[in-house]
């Protein structure tokens, strides 16, 4: 029921954020406020309804696409 | 409330828009079918005696946008629309419709698009008309653009290659097998005006494609082979398959990993919820040709600027008789005709 | 290792995507359906899942005895009637209606707020409810009424504005949902018989995944918290069929970059200082306890109701006579078992809300019955 896109932070001013969503699509006024941890720029946000929700961990994301890559993909070929 | 007023759907390019001309404006004008291309075909021109004529208004907000403005759109859109029936632009009208209070100089960077992007096209604003209405009657400024032209002396040519029964470019020239072609990225032109819009505004590379094609659908044409061809504006590609697929009686195979979309536009569509599928373009057209001409099609529009990301997209079927399309992970959904405008989504 | 670097990031989060991949996860989730040998039903409760599971073509890549069911999980379907009544009547009594894009073709029982916009009234489309503040700001002197539905990803940032203050001219229509008692009443309901439940990625980044571990040990069935990408989609539905095929149940995550335990606990906390959770009504299904915000007593002078002296009526009859849309809504029963379906009620004339939302079941299935007949080629 929630829409939310990742965006990398490439400018902080207190509540608000500037977030490239891509390619250089890029909101400055993305809410950083509802964050349950400090964020910095290169850090990768959710962005739902333009508010951040959460800080994407990325090392996560990496670890676990690589558990499966190495689970399910030995067998049939790169 | 009644519901027998019109909304904004009505106007929105989809599935709402098609009913009301299909069932109220046909029901009721009774279009006389002894034209070569009568009304009734509802394709992107008709034509009577050998002349192709057409006409669109043009109420983009806002007037001005990254890459274009309405001055450009309104020349454009027109030319396209003789261009992809066979027809070859000669002449334009001009009609403005102007608030109380609009401002000349805006009015004077408008008509230079008009006339640049006439020159571009090669053809001249041969009549017109200008009207005024009283402030807060009508956001700004309205254009209205008519366009004859005559048949492509490249069109026979380029039918020999089809061996069908066709005269013109209709929409219900497809059969099964016929591939179908994409002239470059989709959602440009869209997302570019979006970006401007209050509230979803972002900040972005993002370019309208806004141009006329009439050269690039010449080049088409010399290779050969080319059935039927249109320009995807209002409801996007979505729109126009599924109109081919209902006046052809055809079903339509595309796959989603061929369909080019620019990385910038994937983004700004990602996160406003978007499909870019339904959203309008301005500057490409989609050509179906017969299946052992698409590779000469693709190579000969390739060669212009406008069309050198140009990609065939997939293919007529009469195994079923939707739209459909292969995802980026194999799976098969189908592609419906939107119902109005494409609307941020929150869920 | 963990220097994935900035430019990779974006690499990373492509290979959720990644085509094969998804034909490798797809063989084994034949596999483990075969091994398993049962009909299986599967229930997701989000819009979003829903429109994924569409998007990419999701349930033609699954075995026939596997089934993804949506249940009630987006706002367009589940915010009653009576509340966008309430919305359509403040429109043409001249107050100014903020909305989100999809909410305003959802229709109550007299029509939807773009039907009230072609009659007059003052709607207007918003990203967010701090563009819906700002337009109000802008204009003082003009009374706005901001329509606030969904769920508990879109609950936070209003509670973080209303913290805030918003101006004097601005109300709120507040219609938001609580997600872990409804996923509880999926999971629980002998009517439904779900064999195991996909949870919403972005509610449950808020909530974290604690508020739904009583309805695991109160039902001992599986659940999975997922994204939203295909790979997400298929991974959860691998993970529910592991965790039948070695009987051991279990509260999953497959959406680890985002889901925690915990979840977000300072938008939990914005909103516990906010709102109170009091029975919400899911339109057309049933009244399901603790599942409904409203702002709480400190708050009431902003709230629409109050201010207009609106009286919340779940009235029942919340669809066209005949329609089934409530046990749609619920997976009871499927759209063609609807006396409406694509007769009165189609995509483009929907009679209810399930055909008017992009991620309504009776939209899907207008397009999916489409699709078996043509995987089958």
């Amino acid at each position: 029921m929630c829409l939310a896109f990742p965006g990398m932070i490439i400018g902080v001013d207190g509540d608000y954020a500037r977030v490239d969503f891509g390619a250089g699509v890029v909101r400055d006024d993305i809410n950083i406020a509802e964050l349950a941890s400090s964020v910095k720029v290169g850090d990768y946000v959710l962005v739902h309804a333009g508010y951040a929700i959460q800080v994407l961990d990325v090392d996560e994301a990496y670890n676990a696409i690589r558990y499966w890559e190495e689970n399910l993909m030995w067998k049939c070929e790169r | 409330m009644s519901t027998n007023r019109i909304t904004l759907m009505h106007g929105a390019g989809g599935s709402i828009m098609h009913n009301l001309i299909k069932d109220r404006i046909l029901g009721v004008l009774k279009p006389y079918m002894g034209f070569e291309v009568p009304l009734a075909a509802l394709d992107d021109a008709g034509v009577c005696n050998g002349i192709v004529f057409t006409t669109d208004s043009y109420t983009v907000k806002p007037l001005f946008f990254n890459g274009g403005d309405i001055g450009r759109l309104a020349v454009s859109g027109t030319v396209n629309d003789i261009a992809v029936i066979g027809g070859k632009p000669m002449a334009l009208s001009l009609a403005l419709i102007i608030e109380e209070g609009f401002m000349l100089d805006d009015l004077d960077r408008i008509l230079a698009s008009v006339e640049h992007t006439c020159k571009e096209a090669g053809v001249d604003i041969i009549t017109g008309d200008t009207k005024v209405v009283e402030r807060g009657s009508l956001d700004r400024l309205i254009i209205n653009t008519s366009g004859i032209g005559t048949r492509n002396p490249l069109l026979d040519a380029n039918l020999k290659h089809v061996n069908r029964d066709i005269r013109w470019l209709l929409d219900s020239n497809i059969r099964a097998g016929d591939r179908i072609i994409v002239s470059g990225s989709i959602a440009d032109h869209g997302m570019a005006v979006l970006s401007a819009r209050e509230g979803y505004g972002f900040a972005s590379s993002i370019c309208s494609d806004v141009r006329p094609l009439n050269r690039l659908i010449d080049r088409a044409l010399e290779a050969g082979g080319v059935v039927c061809m249109k320009d995807p504006t209002r409801g996007g590609l979505a729109d126009l398959l599924n109109t081919w697929a209902e006046r052809s009686h055809v079903g339509i195979m595309v796959y989603e990993d061929r369909i080019p979309v620019k990385e910038s536009v994937r983004a700004a569509a990602s996160f406003l919820g978007i499909d870019p599928l339904e959203v309008g373009n301005e500057g490409k057209v989609c050509i179906a040709t017969v299946a052992d001409r698409a590779e000469h099609v693709l190579a000969a529009i390739r060669e212009c600027d406008e069309g050198r990301d140009a990609q065939i997209i997939g293919e007529a079927t009469d195994l079923f008789d939707v739209v459909a399309m292969r995802t980026v992970v194999g799976g098969t959904r189908i592609v419906t005709r939107p119902v109005g405008d494409p609307v941020p989504r929150i869920c | 290792m963990g220097s994935t670097g900035t430019a990779s990031a974006r690499e990373v989060l492509s290979r959720f995507r990644d085509p094969l991949l998804a034909k490798a996860i797809v063989e084994r989730i034949h596999e483990y359906a075969e091994a398993i040998d049962e009909q299986l039903l599967f229930m997701h409760v989000c819009g979003s899942h829903e429109w994924s599971m569409t998007h990419y073509g999701i349930r033609s890549l699954l075995p026939s005895s596997v089934e993804v069911r949506a249940g009630p999980g987006c706002p367009v379907c589940i915010t009653p009637a009576s509340d966008i009544d309430a919305m359509v009547d403040l429109a043409l009594e001249g107050k100014s209606i903020l909305t989100y894009g999809d909410m305003s073709r959802a229709r109550g029982t007299k029509g939807s707020l773009l039907d009230a916009r072609a009659e007059g009234g003052d709607v207007r489309l918003v990203y967010s409810v701090h563009d819906a503040v700002t337009k109000a700001r802008r204009e003082p002197d003009r009374e706005f009424v901001f329509f606030a539905v969904g769920f508990d990803t879109t609950a936070p940032p209003t509670a973080y504005e209303v913290l805030k203050g918003i101006p004097r001219n601005l109300s709120l229509m507040v219609s938001y949902r609580y997600m872990p008692p409804i996923a509880g009443a999926v999971l629980r309901s002998s009517l439904l018989g779900v064999d195991g439940v996909i949870n919403p990625g972005h509610s449950s980044t808020i909530t974290g995944m604690k508020p739904y571990y009583r309805y695991f040990l109160e039902t001992m069935k599986p659940q999975v918290f997922c994204g939203f990408e295909p790979i997400d989609l298929l991974l959860g539905i691998l993970m529910l069929l592991r965790q039948i095929r070695d009987g051991k149940p279990m509260l999953e995550n497959e959406y680890t970059r985002s889901v925690t335990w915990e979840g977000n606990t300072v938008a939990q906390e914005s909103m516990e200082r906010v709102f109170e959770l009091g029975d919400g009504y899911l339109r057309g299904v049933a009244v399901v306890p603790e599942c409904g915000f409203m702002l709480n007593e400190r708050y009431k002078d902003i709230d629409a109701c109050t201010r207009y002296s609106l009286r919340r009526r779940d009235t029942r009859e919340e669809f066209v006579a005949g329609a089934r849309c409530g046990e749609v809504i619920l997976g009871l029963c499927d759209p063609p078992e609807c006396p409406l379906y694509m007769k009165e009620c189609t995509p483009s004339t929907p009679k209810g809300p399930t055909m008017v939302s992009q991620e309504g079941t009776c939209k899907i299935w207008a397009d999916h019955g489409l699709i078996n007949s043509i995987c089958r080629l």
